[in-house]
Parts: structure tokens; C-alpha cells; sequence
């Protein structure tokens, strides 16, 4: 190989590499509130960096701004994708703050709710944005058919991103995964169990697949 | 242009107003004209059905917008149905007629969140229980 090849090669290596570090893929982790997308978030950035990204809660909106974990390098099967996770806070069309006077305080769920409201403009914003692909979470305990996630899928769509459909919360009794691959036959669904740490194999093999 | 609404002319308590704005009407107008016309007559308690429904990014800026308005004990957000996207829209009468799939071209209801409740939704069907707030 002569001196001058090799040199471009070396270059043409080292760009790719500055790029690439430079440039990780934005992953946004998108679906409706009580999806499991922090306890999701948490679990990846846990398995390949050691730590978590936000609190989970049962309360809906527990994450009510964006929250974004950096440089998390997922290797399976010989491909190595290296990503920013987004973990968004869940997109609805209503909020109601006595939603959440049962667990709180009044003024602390008119302060939750505003924070709400202001999470999902966030969540919606970063989506026209600023994310290079998507996590789509949904309850598999849930029917999936509801108007926010036939909106969002298809806002997805029509920005042309990439898209994986999680299927979480496999351990519940309730759980059909069959329900959502009906429901969005277009993409790929992958089941799984973020708390419990179910399926997490394919669940990598397939973020290395799509996203790398 | 008319006004959509003609809110002034009648008392509210005589019941629930219906807007069914046609294609035509949508068509001329820009993003936000049109989200600002959606929730001001939701704001006014009416129920505002499109006949050809909103873009993607429409409905997204809509969401955005709608997230914004949301005021504790006034205004609680919007319920918004259309039919789900079905695979088989490129058979469909109207993608035939249209020479598309017709997946902006759909029947979109809007209402105010605590007075319009989804009751069932299927592919062809949307059926709804609007109440008086």
C-alpha cells in the first residue's frame, strides 16, 4: 500500500471517527405518560454507562422537561451504535390537575400540571427538531390504539425518522403484544420489560440494528 | 371571511355548538389560522369537526399550542379523534378518487377535554359522548 493511500485511509479513519464522536445519533424516547420511557431511559443508560437519567414514578408526568444522557455506546452483535438518549416527557392532549390531588397537595399539582403542559410543548418541540430517530414506548397492557399515538406515529412518519415500537411492561398480566403489532404493522415492535429487564438482548440488537 | 362561530347570537345553555368546517375553507388558511380558529372555538365550548383534518405537523403545533392555553380550573386541554391510519387507505373509495392514500384527507373531531369523551374508535368508526360542561 503506498504512503499516499495509506494516509488518506488514516485521514479518511480519523474523520469518520471525529464524526462520529462529534455527532452521536439522537435517540428520543417518545410515547404516551406511564409508558415506562424513564424506567426504560434508566435501564440502557445503567447497562452501558452505570448510571440513571431520571426518577420513575406511577404518578403520570413524573418527568416534566427533556432530559437527555449523552455518549451511550451500545454494542451487539459486532455493531456498536453510539447514541444520545432523549427521554421526553409523555405527549397528551389534556392535562387536569386533579389528576394528581389524590398524591399531592393542591398547589403542588397546579405546579406539576403547569410543568406538565410546558414538558410536553418541550417534548413536541425537540421532535420537529432535534431528534435523529425514535423510541416509540407504549403499555402492552394498554390498547394502543388511542388519538396521541396515531398522531405521534404520524408525525413521526411524515419527518421520515427512523422508529422501533417498544412494547414494554410485558410482565403484567394484561400484556398482548400482538395488540400493538396490529396496530402499527408499518414498523417494528419489540417486546420487552424495562423494569424487569426482559428481552433487553433483542432490545440492543435491534436499537444497533436501526440506529447504527 | 364569516366568523365560524356565531357564539353571540345564541345562549350557550341552549346546547352544544357543532362547527363542521369544510376542506375548502381550511384550505386557503395558514398553520396557525387554523390552530387559532380550532381552539377558539373549543375556549368557547364547541365542538369544531374538519373534513379533511390537519397535516402532521399541523396536529403538532396544535398539541404544542393547545399545552401552552392549558389553565388550571379554565381550560383543561383538547379530545381530539380521527380514524386510526389503516393500511388498506389506498383501496379506500376516497384514495381511489383522490389518486392518493388519502391520509391527510380525514374527518377530525375536536372538543374540550371535560366535555367530549371517546366511548369507541375503530378504523371506520368514531363514537363520542359530548356533554354540556
Amino acid at each position: 500500500m503506498g504512503l499516499f493511500t495509506e494516509l488518506k485511509d488514516s485521514i479518511s479513519r480519523a474523520t469518520d471517527r471525529l464524526f462520529s464522536e462529534q455527532e452521536p445519533k439522537r435517540i428520543g424516547i417518545y410515547g404516551p405518560p406511564n409508558a415506562g420511557k424513564t424506567t426504560l431511559a434508566n435501564r440502557i443508560a445503567r447497562d452501558w454507562t452505570g448510571d440513571a437519567i431520571g426518577t420513575e414514578s406511577h404518578i403520570p408526568h413524573e418527568t416534566r422537561r427533556a432530559r437527555r444522557k449523552e455518549n451511550v455506546e451500545i454494542e451487539r452483535n459486532g455493531k456498536t451504535v453510539t447514541i444520545d438518549i432523549v427521554d421526553t416527557p409523555g405527549v397528551t392532549t389534556k392535562v387536569d390537575y386533579e389528576e394528581f390531588t389524590d398524591e399531592m397537595e393542591e398547589d403542588d399539582a397546579i405546579r406539576r400540571s403547569r410543568e406538565a403542559t410546558e414538558g410536553v410543548a418541550e417534548a413536541m418541540h425537540w421532535l420537529r427538531e432535534d431528534v435523529d430517530g425514535v423510541i416509540y414506548v407504549l403499555d402492552s397492557a394498554e390498547d394502543p390504539i388511542t388519538q396521541v399515538n396515531t398522531m405521534l406515529i404520524g408525525i413521526i412518519e411524515s419527518r421520515d425518522l427512523p422508529v422501533l415500537i417498544f412494547a414494554n411492561k410485558i410482565d403484567l398480566d394484561d400484556s398482548s403484544v400482538k395488540r400493538i403489532e396490529d396496530a402499527f404493522p408499518q414498523h417494528k415492535t419489540v417486546p420487552l420489560s424495562a423494569k424487569e429487564g426482559e428481552n433487553m438482548d433483542e432490545v440492543y440488537a435491534n436499537i444497533a440494528e436501526y440506529f447504527g | 371571511m364569516p366568523k365560524a362561530t356565531n357564539a353571540d347570537d345564541t345562549d350557550p345553555s341552549d346546547g352544544i355548538q357543532i362547527d363542521l368546517i369544510s376542506g375548502e375553507r381550511m384550505e386557503s388558511m395558514a398553520t396557525m389560522e387554523k390552530i387559532r380558529m380550532i381552539l377558539d372555538g373549543v375556549h368557547d365550548g364547541n365542538i369544531v369537526i374538519l373534513e379533511e383534518g390537519l397535516t402532521p405537523d399541523e396536529e403538532s403545533k396544535l398539541i404544542e399550542t393547545t399545552m401552552a392555553e392549558i389553565n388550571p380550573d379554565e381550560f383543561n386541554g383538547i379530545e381530539i379523534e380521527t380514524y386510526p391510519k389503516s393500511d388498506s387507505s389506498d383501496s379506500s373509495l376516497l384514495g381511489r378518487i383522490m389518486g392518493s392514500d388519502g391520509s391527510e384527507a380525514k374527518l377530525t373531531v375536536i372538543g374540550p377535554a371535560n366535555q367530549i369523551e371517546t366511548l369507541h374508535k375503530d378504523e371506520t368508526l368514531i363514537s363520542a359522548l359530548v356533554s354540556r360542561n
